[in-house]
């Protein structure tokens, strides 16, 4: 058997391979090239994008304009139909501007349009923008103190097998040291939604760290996304997971796993990075262990904000940091390496067990 | 300045390396459940001709000093390179087995520090013009008749630090120092000059000091080799760009001239369709 007949035989977990035909049918194919002529499993691009139906960014500021938010503008660099937002530029023509691949310099545009009055919202992948254009993001965002909110997508290791140059671990460390900057994790399509609707007349810079646009869902309705707010998912005696982005979904797997062991957990979308909500982190210290939980390097990230609360507070917790590693990733599909970093349910239980022994 | 010898090789022989590039793309694709046909596929004729009659490397030696360096600003075409450096035998052919899986050497980029025959990691758009400036300054400084030559896509044109590059590339007379540019109208979001235009590029390459070589055809593969070997072989004290424009998903008839197929899977009835086009297709 050869090695494409095992995959085949055997494919790979959910993700862009052996696309069915049930599932095609749930997608936009106008613009797709890919006819009846196909074999079923084929995909272009339009039905790969398809599938990125949690980055809700641009039906939300078409909502938005509609409502007459005629002030918005978005910007991206070639990334408007990955990022999910080409619809706004065909709804809204003159206030949609893809500066083509130049990330800077669109950091620096939409920090020109603030200065006139505009609210511009960036949507772009997050290594390009966070990573590549921190010190845009610093100088012409942050230290101006201007009211640009920026959509930083795939972030993490979501992209897989592109490797290190598409993932974006260490945005969190980067972004949270920056004054100025309110950084927030919206973790589903309802979520990100949320965000922009609460927060978009909000006098300052918002970096929204979210993902590729496959999360699982974990609301099934938009909510009041707070700066400085949580949101508390399970309540459970033992421990505490205070999770962001992807990691609340798997928070809520643990809780499912752990509960039939007898191991109850709270578990909290800990969606405001960057201010924190320092209440939820005290009383999750009143209850126990803390496990944090993020797709991004615990060096620096969520977890170390986490622990710098601990720590300052004296809150006498232990914390257990569920993250990458303080290295690069190896190459593999995004749920391999999900499940090799313990960055799923299994992964979150098992860092609570070790935990609640220690 | 430094100009090496061409390697003797029949057209066919080309033809049949551009082939294996477009056939073991769309066969890796199929292992890996996802892939960049469309851009693999527009560069085809141009690394077949640059790996098997023009650049200077050693397969048994992947870290000689005196080799040319080869680097991909269009990392995202790594796929198509792959095969190329596993026939040369840079390292097993099995490899190309593990395309994208678990813990495999081979993934969507290139990166040097998991596959002999790559001279520099990449995935980020409009870096590695830069870090051939670096390579070219580094061979003069050591004496070394290696040239760096750097393969870019058309929307690498609007970053920024290309046009970095490109002004300390003539301001260090870097003869040294080739750009390919693969202008195959396709990006993410469409064709790049749609999305924002860096045309007319031959003037903006004179503007900036380079010796500016416009292909009109990149699949032609006796006008590529002679703006290649132009490009390569022919210093004038100045850098040299060769302005190759192609077409995206060359070769197999339903992806040519389409954004759609930038990232793609083919199912085995299509792959069947495929690779019987890739076989029968005579190009250049």
């Amino acid at each position: 058997m050869s090695q494409s007949d095992r995959y085949r035989a055997n494919p790979p977990a959910p993700g862009m391979a052996y696309m069915s035909a049930e599932l095609k049918k749930t997608i936009d194919l106008s613009e797709s090239t890919v006819t009846d002529d196909f074999d079923e499993r084929s995909w272009d691009m339009v039905v790969s994008l398809g599938l990125s139906r949690q980055l809700t960014t641009g039906r939300t500021l078409i909502e938005l304009a509609e409502a007459g938010h005629d002030d918005i503008v978005v910007c991206t660099a070639d990334l408007g139909r990955p990022t999910q937002v080409i619809g706004f530029g065909q709804a809204y023509p003159d206030r949609y501007f893809n500066f083509g691949i130049a990330e800077r310099n669109m950091i620096g545009a939409a920090a020109g349009l603030a200065t006139m009055g505009l609210t511009p919202v960036i949507s772009n992948y997050s290594f390009f923008l966070a990573l590549m254009g921190v010190e845009n993001i610093r100088n012409d965002i942050c230290y101006t103190n201007l009211p640009v909110k920026m959509v930083g997508t795939h972030s993490g290791i979501a992209m897989g097998f592109y490797g290190t140059s598409h993932h974006c671990c260490e945005d969190i460390g980067a972004l949270r040291a920056i004054p100025n900057l309110t950084l927030m994790a919206p973790c589903d399509g309802h979520a990100l939604s949320s965000a922009l609707r609460t927060n978009i007349k909000h006098p300052a810079p918002i970096y929204f760290r979210a993902g590729r646009g496959r999360e699982a869902v974990v609301y099934d309705r938009e909510f009041d996304f707070r700066i400085g707010g949580s949101n508390t998912l399970r309540d459970g005696r033992h421990a505490t997971v205070l999770a962001i982005g992807n990691l609340v979904k798997a928070g809520l797997d643990a809780h499912d796993i752990l509960k039939a062991e007898g191991i109850e957990i709270t578990v909290v979308d800990m969606y405001s990075i960057r201010p924190l909500d320092l209440e939820a982190v005290r009383a999750a210290a009143k209850r126990g262990p803390i496990i944090s939980a993020e797709e991004a390097n615990v060096t620096g990230g969520f977890g170390a904000a986490i622990a710098e609360v601990i720590a300052e507070e004296g809150l006498g917790t232990r914390l257990t940091k569920v993250g990458m590693p303080d290295a690069y990733a190896v190459l593999g599909p995004p749920t391999h390496l999900y499940r090799h970093y313990g960055l799923d349910g299994e992964g979150v239980a098992a860092a609570v067990r070790k935990a609640l022994k220690a | 300045m430094p100009s090496r010898a061409v390697r003797n090789v029949d057209r066919s022989l080309i033809r049949d390396k551009a082939r294996l590039i477009r056939r073991e793309t769309v066969r890796l694709t199929d292992i890996c459940g996802s892939g960049h046909y469309g851009s693999s596929f527009s560069m085809a004729e141009i690394v077949a001709l640059l790996y098997y009659q023009l650049l200077h490397v050693k397969a048994g030696d992947p870290r000689w000093a005196d080799r040319d360096r080869f680097t991909m600003g269009k990392g995202h075409a790594a796929i198509g390179l792959f095969p190329v450096l596993a026939d040369l035998g840079f390292f097993p052919t099995e490899w190309l087995d593990t395309y994208s899986r678990m813990g495999s050497f081979l993934g969507d980029h290139p990166e040097m520090k998991k596959v002999p025959g790559i001279d520099f990691s990449s995935g980020s758009i409009g870096h590695n013009l830069s870090v051939s400036v670096g390579m070219a300054l580094g061979a003069r400084l050591k004496g070394s008749p290696a040239r760096a030559v750097c393969l870019m896509g058309d929307g690498e044109m609007n970053e920024g630090q290309i046009w970095e590059a490109a002004q300390a590339g003539a301001h260090y007379g870097l003869d040294n120092l080739i750009g390919i540019v693969d202008i195959n109208g396709a990006g993410s979001d469409g064709d790049p000059q749609q999305t924002l235009r860096s045309e007319p590029l031959k003037d903006k390459w004179e503007a900036f000091g380079w010796n500016t070589i416009v292909l009109k055809d990149g699949h032609d593969i006796d006008a590529t080799f002679d703006a290649l070997n132009r490009a390569l072989n022919a210093p004038d004290g100045r850098p040299a760009c060769v302005l190759a424009y192609t077409v995206a998903g060359k070769g197999v008839s339903f992806m040519e001239g389409t954004w759609q197929w930038h990232l793609g899977f083919l199912g085995p009835k299509d792959i069947e369709r495929a690779y019987a086009e890739i076989e029968a297709g005579e190009i250049g």
